[in-house]
């Protein structure tokens, strides 16, 4: 008893308790609903058990398919633009001496905004009678004005556009922190040794700069999910499902369709992809380090 | 002009511009909060602003006066009431129970200490609407739908795993010696933790709280769908109700915005220097 007071296990104790009753727990009878056909209408049928029939059938549901592979595609373009806008932003507040502070504090700005104000004040913007986007095209003689949340492709560009607008800036953050760190006198030494910028940049930054890319990541894939927030306020995922991602097809199935069976099979699936994504980058992140502590 | 003066302005060229883009969608949406109606639907756009008021506000806050276009269609006051208590309940007890589960991470070794950390940190991993579906299925049963409790525990859950991450990174950072001299002197740990680790660390926890609160404040996937009345519906919820209203009123959109938006400006510039040390040292150190 006296060892159990001392140990760490009466100090994790009430996070666990907390964890468990209220993810864990819910997470099991999640996969338990997923293998009935529970419908919210019907309550009986929680206690049916069908097998994997739910899985079954949206391996052959083009629907789902759809959202989940746009779902993806748009995680991997948003994620790497994300990154890449990130980290020419780095580059170029480094490059300041002068108010580097300053500007530093207005690029936190968009990580104030909590995803469903960025998809309001996006959704405001493309709005196609009165937003931003339209009223500034009409005075460069744009008359007929531009259905950004409606046609297909140029909602999922906006969307992204919000996407990226709210969390590029975490990565300009966390790269500009690696920067800053990076010692100078390796660079120096590359640069009296006759290396030019880029060369300087890819052998030397690049390597010490990545634990800070995987850093930033790994924070990011953990609030993927997010963009549903965004999502649901810019679109609601129509129209006519051009923009359903995952996340918005889990919603409309489990709460308005009230098929919350098929939901769970879903939002199993969701998890694992969020899963994957998040392991992925923390690999990397350990071996990024190791390697940079080899050297 | 030399080279480097060239260099000097196309870096403040772009400089400018960059804060343009990342200026320019929420200070729209601000102005819009101040601006009549007739202004905002104007076509062509009316760009410099004029006859900026505060009708929106008194709308909102005081359920309309003479001038303004009625009542607004949002209990503001409820949601806004709602939006505190349970952002300030599930800060309180997500910083608490989140504290001493970090402390226990920093300065104890155990079997598989690093896999129960992941562990941890990947509940943080499992997307809100995934997650509402078994916990809406349960509240329902117990009766916790649509009230605090029910929102609060999950938002405890939520806002735990990270305060764990920041506050054990910076427990990590007071040398173990400090409260081991405070033992030998006759200390008992618990006193030793009061005493020396956790004034120490106290920065550290109030930018672990702020987190948290902003984690609550800004949430919307899980109290929308947990939420079904004026009872407990949030601010973020109010203003996606208030988007789905037949008739679009953008001021009174903006203005509720605002109301969002300005705790959360004021709580992350408080924490900004917190925010990057706290996030990138967990990660590099190891």
């Amino acid at each position: 008893m006296r060892k159990f007071l001392n140990g760490p296990w009466i100090l994790l104790m009430p996070t666990l308790i907390i964890l468990t009753c209220v993810v864990l727990l819910p997470l099991l009878l999640s996969l338990w609903t997923s293998f009935t056909p529970f419908k919210l209408t019907k309550p009986d049928t929680l206690y049916r058990f069908v097998g994997f029939r739910n899985y079954e059938r949206l391996i052959g549901d083009l629907d789902f398919w759809i959202a989940f592979g746009r779902t993806v595609l748009f995680l991997a373009i948003a994620l790497n633009l994300e990154l890449v806008f990130g980290l020419g932003i780095a580059l170029l507040i480094n490059k300041i001496t002068y108010g580097q502070r300053t500007l530093r504090t207005l690029m936190m700005f968009p990580m104030m905004f909590s995803p469903i104000l960025v998809g309001f004040q996006w959704k405001y913007i493309f709005n196609d009678n009165i937003g931003l986007m339209n009223n500034f095209l009409r005075e460069f003689g744009v008359i007929q004005p531009i259905p950004w949340l409606v046609d297909g492709i140029l909602a999922n560009v906006s969307i992204m556009a919000a996407e990226i607008w709210s969390s590029t800036s975490v990565f300009a953050i966390l790269l500009l922190a690696g920067l800053l760190g990076i010692p100078k006198d390796p660079i120096e030494a590359a640069k009296v040794d006759g290396c030019n910028s880029w060369q300087v940049f890819k052998n030397i930054t690049l390597p010490f700069l990545m634990p800070f890319v995987f850093i930033a990541m790994t924070i990011r894939s953990l609030d993927v999910a997010r963009a549903y927030d965004i999502v649901q306020m810019m679109t609601g995922g129509g129209p006519a499902k051009r923009t359903e991602l995952l996340w918005t097809l889990i919603s409309r199935t489990g709460y308005v369709d009230a098929k919350m069976g098929m939901a769970n099979a879903m939002s199993y699936i969701s998890i694992f992809l969020s899963i994957a994504f998040t392991f992925f980058f923390f690999y990397k992140l350990v071996e990024a380090r190791q390697r940079l502590s080899y050297e | 002009m030399n080279k480097k003066q060239i260099n000097n302005i196309l870096i403040w060229f772009s400089a400018i511009i960059l804060i343009i883009l990342i200026m320019t969608p929420g200070l729209w949406v601000v102005l819009t909060a101040f601006r009549p109606q007739v202004d905002v639907m104007a076509k062509p756009a009316v760009w410099i602003p004029r006859n900026l008021n505060l009708i929106q506000f008194e709308t909102m806050l005081f359920g309309g006066s003479e001038g303004s276009m009625g009542r607004s269609p949002i209990p503001v006051l409820s949601y806004l009431r709602n939006s505190l208590i349970i952002s300030f309940t599930s800060t309180f007890i997500a910083v608490l129970v989140g504290t001493i589960g970090g402390y226990g991470f920093a300065r104890h070794n155990f079997k598989h200490k690093n896999k129960y950390f992941l562990l941890i940190m990947l509940t943080r991993t499992i997307p809100g609407i995934s997650l509402s579906l078994p916990i809406f299925i349960i509240f329902s049963k117990i009766g916790l739908i649509d009230t605090h409790i029910g929102i609060i525990l999950v938002f405890v859950a939520l806002n735990i795993p990270f305060t764990i991450w920041l506050t054990d990174g910076f427990f990590r950072q007071i040398p173990r010696a400090m409260s081991e001299v405070a033992m030998t002197d006759g200390c008992t740990k618990l006193q030793a933790f009061w005493h020396i680790e956790l004034p120490l660390s106290r920065s550290g926890i109030a930018s672990a709280g702020i987190f948290a609160f902003l984690i609550s404040w800004n949430e919307y996937a899980l109290v929308s769908n947990l939420a079904r009345s004026t009872d407990s519906k949030t601010l973020t919820v109010g203003l996606m109700d208030f988007t789905a209203q037949f008739t679009i009123n953008w001021p009174g959109m903006c203005a509720l915005a605002v109301f969002i938006i300005i705790p959360a400006l004021i709580l992350t510039f408080m924490v900004q220097k917190h925010l990057v040390t706290g996030l990138t040292f967990g990660g590099v150190k190891g």
